[in-house]
């Protein structure tokens, strides 16, 4: 059996960059996701990789994007405001189908908003993130242990499918300590990149990163290109958890944080005689909408229980296809809902006071 | 005997830019050095947004076309990656003195070992002729129809001038290309500042004074006499920055 060590889960995801081959870390301080950038400082020097503190969250990425161009795998974190000067890097590097791995500890918004957890930047990360036409894979770790496994599969996505992959955590996630067996972690081989930017060697003709067409008859080519792989990642990387779902009447929905909360909730339920289940996306995009689809053909009500004002809500109706009832409940602007408040809900939703 | 030719760092691309614009000259002298280096294989050249977004096309080696302003930060990131690499932004003064003022000045502090070539041709070119950070006083552009307002604007920034402040960088020189013998000149400081980074001695950046016939609204002749009487005055030529010739001074 693997060593299991106590991590808080920023620290988690760092190490397992690491692991996954990660030698070159970007970062600007932000709360609450500076232990990120703080492990790497002190790791990297140590084994031959870079940790540089940029000037900006826009140089950062920048930076991000050009290791990318030369092949190799590489990662920059930060928190909500941060995030959204990221979004500009964001849009290149997916103009550019340049892989990366970006993480998001989200903190109470809009604005420079607050230190505390929040959800609020669900939107954000599933629709791209930055302008045109994109998405980004969207991971929602819900324990210490998968912000280090969601760590690894995201660069592995990013580098099958040429795209960035974020890691979309909260300030519960980053800051909270459980043990994690490190151990276990599995790296599958990098692929090769013979499109890297890494000098021709007077051996080939030069390789272009680039994202600029200015021929719309060409820009359109790329964008239905890309939508063609996005297609596919969405029929095969779509990835959720059932909790006590086969018989279940009330279907909650909830991600990281939230689904740690709600798993409680519907365990109260099922104690009331209330047939409860749990589903949680683990990838928010692509989204697990047949895990909904297929829940809406048995549930009664569904409710999505967010760190925001309602935003992962509209997936679920959409993915629901609105043939039941769903419900919000929520708390936003750093405020986490108890158990309680969840169980209220489903109470609710079960005498049909939807 | 053959007295000239086209560098081979030089791909077979029609250049897109207007009559009598110096950016082809530049062009031309930093393919010339790379072949005279001898570095092609291993440089990574990184485009800007503006005139020069289309450099591209233009340089054999390996190219990458980054964000308004961003120039220097993936050039960070590509030497970081592969130090071994030869790696050269080519940016034009709103790229570099406006949108990326951050990342120049970082990146020149850092002493990253990279080469910036930075084109000051006063004026917004790509765009259709908007006022620059270094239009100059007075300057009648697109968005100062009745000239550059210093009350109103600000008045245009020396680059070099205000990089040689920091400890940082290594290499800083102004240079222009509107005469033979400143086109010599212009190589001369061009190959220096790839030679710099070769000896890993870092930040290396070649301001080039150049021309923009088509947006100041002259023919390529007076824009080349407008540098004399108008730009130079206000962007000295010179070296503003030689750490190890001082070094080597310090030593005597």
């Amino acid at each position: 059996m693997s060593e299991k060590v106590l991590m808080k889960g920023n620290e988690a995801i760092a190490e397992a960059a690491i692991v996954a081959g990660c030698r070159h870390y970007f970062g600007y301080p932000i709360t609450p996701q500076t232990e990120i950038a703080a492990y790497m400082a002190k790791k990297m020097p140590k084994i031959g990789g870079t940790f540089l503190q940029a000037e900006s969250e826009i140089a950062a990425i920048n930076m991000v994007y050009g290791v990318s161009s030369a092949g190799l795998r590489v990662m920059t974190s930060s928190s909500s405001p941060g995030v959204s000067l990221k979004g500009e890097g964001l849009s290149y590097l997916a103009g550019a189908d340049l892989p990366a791995l970006i993480v998001n500890v989200q903190r109470g918004g809009p604005g420079l908003g607050g230190i505390q957890p929040s959800q609020s930047d669900y939107f954000q990360a599933t629709r791209g993130g930055g302008h045109g036409d994109y998405h980004m894979i969207v991971l929602a770790p819900s324990s210490v242990q998968e912000m280090a496994e969601l760590t690894v599969k995201g660069f592995e996505l990013a580098d099958q499918y040429r795209m960035t992959a974020m890691i979309l955590a909260d300030g519960t996630m980053g800051q909270m300590m459980e043990p994690v067996a490190l151990d276990d972690l599995k790296v599958a081989p990098m692929p090769a990149k013979p499109w890297a930017t890494t000098g021709t060697g007077m051996k080939r003709p030069h390789n272009i990163v680039n994202s600029l067409f200015l021929k719309p008859e060409e820009l359109e080519k790329t964008n239905f290109e890309r939508y063609e792989r996005y297609a596919k990642i969405q029929a095969t990387e779509a990835r959720a958890e059932e909790y006590r779902m086969e018989d279940a009447e009330i279907a909650v929905a909830a991600f990281g944080i939230a689904a740690r909360v709600s798993k409680n909730a519907v365990d109260e339920a099922r104690k009331m005689g209330i047939k409860a289940g749990l589903i949680r996306p683990i990838t928010l995009w692509p989204f697990p909408n047949e895990v909904f689809r297929k829940a809406a053909g048995h549930v009664k009500a569904m409710i999505s229980v967010e760190l925001s004002m309602g935003q992962m809500i509209e997936d679920v109706r959409l993915a629901s296809e609105c043939r039941v009832p769903v419900t919000l409940c929520n708390r936003a602007g750093g405020m986490i809902p108890t158990p309680e408040q969840v169980l209220e809900a489903i109470v609710a939703a079960a005498k049909g006071g939807c | 005997m053959i007295v000239f030719q086209k560098p081979k760092a030089l791909t077979d691309a029609p250049f897109h830019y207007c009559p009598g614009c110096t950016h082809g000259i530049i062009h031309r002298l930093v393919a010339e050095v790379i072949d005279e280096l001898g570095i092609e294989g291993k440089t990574i050249g990184i485009a800007p947004v503006g005139c020069s977004v289309m450099a591209y096309d233009y340089f054999n080696c390996d190219m990458i076309e980054a964000a308004h302003g961003r120039a220097p930060a993936v050039a960070t990131g590509v030497k970081r990656a592969n130090p071994e690499n030869i790696v050269f932004t080519y940016q034009g003064d709103g790229d570099l003195a406006s949108i990326g003022m951050a990342e120049t000045v970082h990146s020149a502090a850092r002493n990253e070992n990279i080469t910036v070539i930075f084109i000051n041709n006063a004026i917004y070119g790509m765009t259709g002729g908007q006022m620059a950070p270094t239009s100059l006083p007075g300057q009648v552009t697109q968005t100062s129809p009745y000239g550059r307002d210093v009350k109103a604007c600000g008045y245009p920034i020396r680059v070099c001038e205000m990089l040689s402040e920091l400890e940082g960088p290594e290499y800083l020189e102004r240079v222009t290309v509107n005469s033979v013998a400143n086109v010599r000149k212009a190589k001369k400081a061009i190959k220096k500042a790839f030679q710099n980074q070769i000896d890993g001695k870092g930040f290396s950046l070649i301001e080039v004074i150049s021309s923009c016939p088509t947006n100041w609204g002259m023919t390529p002749q007076a824009a080349l006499k407008w540098i004399d009487e108008k730009m130079i005055p206000y962007y000295p030529l010179g070296v503003y920055k030689d750490r190890s010739a001082k070094k080597e001074e310090e030593a005597k």
